[in-house]
C-alpha cells in the first residue's frame, strides 16, 4: 500500500526515506526521484500548481497499484505539491523501496513516465516581470515515454 | 450532474464548476461536449479542438465514446503537465 499525499508545502527526501525504510529490514535497495522547480534560464519567478483534489490521490493510487503489481516493491512512496512553487524548490517526490536496486529503479522510472501525462496537475508560468505567463504545454515526449512501458 | 474545469479549459468556459440537466439523447462525452459547444462561445472556444481536451467520469480518465449512465461529476481539463 503506498503512502500518497498530494500537499501545498514542501517535503524531505531524507526523512521519507528514513521514514519507508524504518522497521522494514528486508529493503535492500531505495530509489528517490525528486523533480525541481526551473527557473527557465531566470526567466520563471514561479511554477503555479493547479490539480484536481480527489482524482489527483486516486489517479495516483491507481499508478502505484500497476507498479506495485509489476513489481516487488516493500514501500512507494508519492508526494507532489500543489500552488506556487518557486526555482530551485522540490514539486514531486517518487521513492521506492525494493529488496534489490532493479526493481526500485524501473519503479520509481515508472511512477514518474506515468504521472506526467495521468495525474492531473496543470503547470502555469509566473514571470520576472510580475506577469502570469502561458500554461505549460504537455510534451510528446512524456507520451512517448509513458507508452514504451506497454500497459 | 455536476461538470468541473481545470486549467485553460476553466478559464476559457469562465467557471470552476456548474450543475447541468442534461435533454434526452445526450449519453456520452462526445455528445456532452457538442451539446455545451452550442450553449455558448465561451464554450466553443474551450473546446475549439476537442480531440485536446480530456475527460474524466468520477475521477476516471475516460474517451469521448464513455457513456454519462450513472455518473456524478464530470471534468473536462487539458492534457497533463505535472511531476
Amino acid at each position: 500500500m503506498a503512502t500518497i499525499r498530494i500537499q501545498p508545502q514542501p517535503f524531505d527526501a531524507a526523512a521519507e526515506t528514513a521514514a519507508l525504510t524504518a522497521e522494514r529490514g528486508s529493503i535492500g535497495a531505495t530509489v528517490a526521484f525528486t523533480g525541481f522547480c526551473r527557473d527557465e534560464g531566470g526567466r520563471l519567478s514561479a511554477l503555479e500548481l493547479e490539480h484536481y483534489p480527489g482524482m489527483a490521490e486516486a489517479e495516483i493510487a491507481r499508478i502505484a497499484d500497476q507498479a506495485e503489481a509489476r513489481w516487488p516493491l516493500m514501500g512507494l512512496t508519492v508526494i507532489h505539491r500543489f500552488g506556487l512553487i518557486h526555482p530551485g524548490e522540490p514539486i514531486v517526490l517518487v521513492l521506492a523501496g525494493s529488496a534489490h536496486r532493479r526493481a526500485a529503479f524501473e519503479a520509481a522510472e515508472f511512477m514518474m513516465d506515468y504521472l506526467k501525462t495521468r495525474a492531473p496537475f496543470w503547470k502555469r508560468e509566473h514571470l520576472k516581470d510580475g506577469t502570469v505567463g502561458a500554461w505549460v504545454e504537455a510534451k510528446d515526449c512524456d507520451d512517448a515515454a509513458m507508452e514504451r512501458w506497454g500497459s | 450532474m455536476k461538470l468541473v474545469y481545470f486549467a485553460w479549459v476553466r478559464e476559457r468556459i469562465g467557471k470552476t464548476e456548474e450543475t447541468v440537466e442534461l435533454p434526452e439523447g445526450i449519453a456520452t462525452i462526445a455528445d456532452l461536449v457538442r451539446w455545451l459547444k452550442a450553449k455558448g462561445e465561451e464554450y466553443e472556444y474551450a473546446f475549439e479542438n476537442e480531440a485536446v481536451v480530456r475527460a474524466a467520469i468520477d475521477h476516471v480518465h475516460v474517451k469521448p465514446e464513455a457513456p454519462l449512465a450513472g455518473a456524478r461529476e464530470i471534468a473536462f481539463f487539458p492534457p497533463m503537465t505535472g511531476g
